[in-house]
């Protein structure tokens, strides 16, 4: 009997520490640490990733801004009219859960504006900007 | 005189209610084009612009465009085979040669070849001649593909305003 509620207990702290220590994001973020063997991410090197200015990709699109916004808590828009939720995480919590999907639009948003892919190292400094967000 | 203002008001509002009802109702109505309802081509086909109505085009365009994600219209669309394969089969279930499920084919009617591009279809072409040129630079539209700048139903699927 008190061995039953031990291991539920157990389970039920588990989980929950799991759940809010090492989610989906937190995982993304040590896959980007491991690949880019960075000493740590800084939201302030994301924060210039995402309002800076590049020239290599689209001339329509030279900022994570020219569609996200410069507003990280307020809708952006695509160049064709379509509306996008906002990229920060307190606003919209479900963001960044899926890492296939991350990884789909951190590659196509990445030659949109810049021209080539980002590195890891610019995908978990901007991924740690947002989710301060 | 004594004419029923009211009853007359009433039954015009009722009238032109069901007229309007009935438009919307018509799959093969006039300014109806059955939206995209299937989850997955909203998701992957609708976060860039507006998931065009697959009965826009023929079932040929959109195996063709499905076949070059790579480079659509400059953008990198790419998905994984599976996904592709998927939004494939509904965009040609529903295309434009489907029948009553393409609402009839109204838009390419007689059209050869492999278009890729709704707004190069003469018919699309001749509904927008008047549209005036300040109109289509204006910031709020900037492209043709952006409908729904115009058409405020168009993700339901009408294009009547
Ligand atoms: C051409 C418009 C455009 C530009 C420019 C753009 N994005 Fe996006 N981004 C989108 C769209 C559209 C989505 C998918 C819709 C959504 O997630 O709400 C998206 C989604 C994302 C996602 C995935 C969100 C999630 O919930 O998983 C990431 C990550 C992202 N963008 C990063 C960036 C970064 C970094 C830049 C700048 C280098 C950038 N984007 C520039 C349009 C753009
Ligand atoms: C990464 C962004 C992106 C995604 C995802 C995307 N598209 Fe597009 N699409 C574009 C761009 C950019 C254009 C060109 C728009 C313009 O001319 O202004 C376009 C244009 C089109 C057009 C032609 C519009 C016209 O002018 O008549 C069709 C049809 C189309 N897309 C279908 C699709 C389908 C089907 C999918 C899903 C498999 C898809 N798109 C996914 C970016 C995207
Ligand atoms: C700049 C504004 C604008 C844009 C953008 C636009 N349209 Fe239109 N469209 C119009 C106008 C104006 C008409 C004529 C309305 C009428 O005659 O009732 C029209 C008519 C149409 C009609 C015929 C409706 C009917 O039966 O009379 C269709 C279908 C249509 N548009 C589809 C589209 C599609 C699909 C797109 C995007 C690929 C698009 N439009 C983009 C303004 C626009």
């Amino acid at each position: 009997m008190n061995r039953t509620i031990a291991i539920v207990f157990i389970t039920a702290s588990i989980s929950f520490s799991t759940s809010s220590i090492a989610g989906p994001r937190e995982d993304l973020l040590a896959q980007y640490a491991v690949a880019a063997k960075s000493s740590g991410f800084s939201a302030e090197r994301g924060q210039t990733l995402h309002t800076r200015n590049f020239n290599g990709g689209k001339p329509v699109t030279p900022a994570c801004t020219s569609c996200h916004g410069s507003d990280t808590r307020a809708p952006g828009s695509t160049p064709i009219g379509k509306s996008i939720e906002a990229v920060a995480v307190s606003v919209t919590p479900s963001r960044y859960t899926d890492p296939a999907k991350v990884e789909k639009w951190f590659r196509r948003n990445c030659t949109e504006v810049l021209g080539r892919e980002c590195t890891p190292q610019e995908k978990g400094d901007w991924l740690t900007f947002v989710m301060g967000q | 005189m004594n004419i029923p203002y009211r009853p007359i008001t009433l039954g015009l509002i009722a009238l032109v209610f069901y007229v309007l009802l009935l438009e919307r109702a018509m799959a093969g109505g006039g300014h109806f084009y059955t939206p995209v309802t299937d989850p997955l081509v909203k998701e992957e086909c609708g976060s860039c612009h507006l998931a065009f109505a697959p009965s826009m085009l023929p079932a040929r365009s959109w195996q063709h465009m499905m076949g070059n994600l790579k480079t659509h219209f400059g953008d990198d669309a790419s998905l994984d085979a599976d996904t592709a394969a998927k939004i494939t089969r509904y965009l040609v279930d529903n295309a434009a040669d489907a029948g009553e499920r393409g609402d009839g084919g109204k838009l390419t009617r007689g059209v050869a070849g492999v278009p890729q591009r709704i707004t190069e279809l003469p018919k699309w072409v001749r509904e927008h001649r008047e549209v005036p040129d300040w109109e289509w630079r204006h910031k709020d539209v900037r492209t043709k593909a952006n409908c729904v700048a115009c058409h405020v139903g168009a993700a339901q699927g009408n294009y009547d305003e």
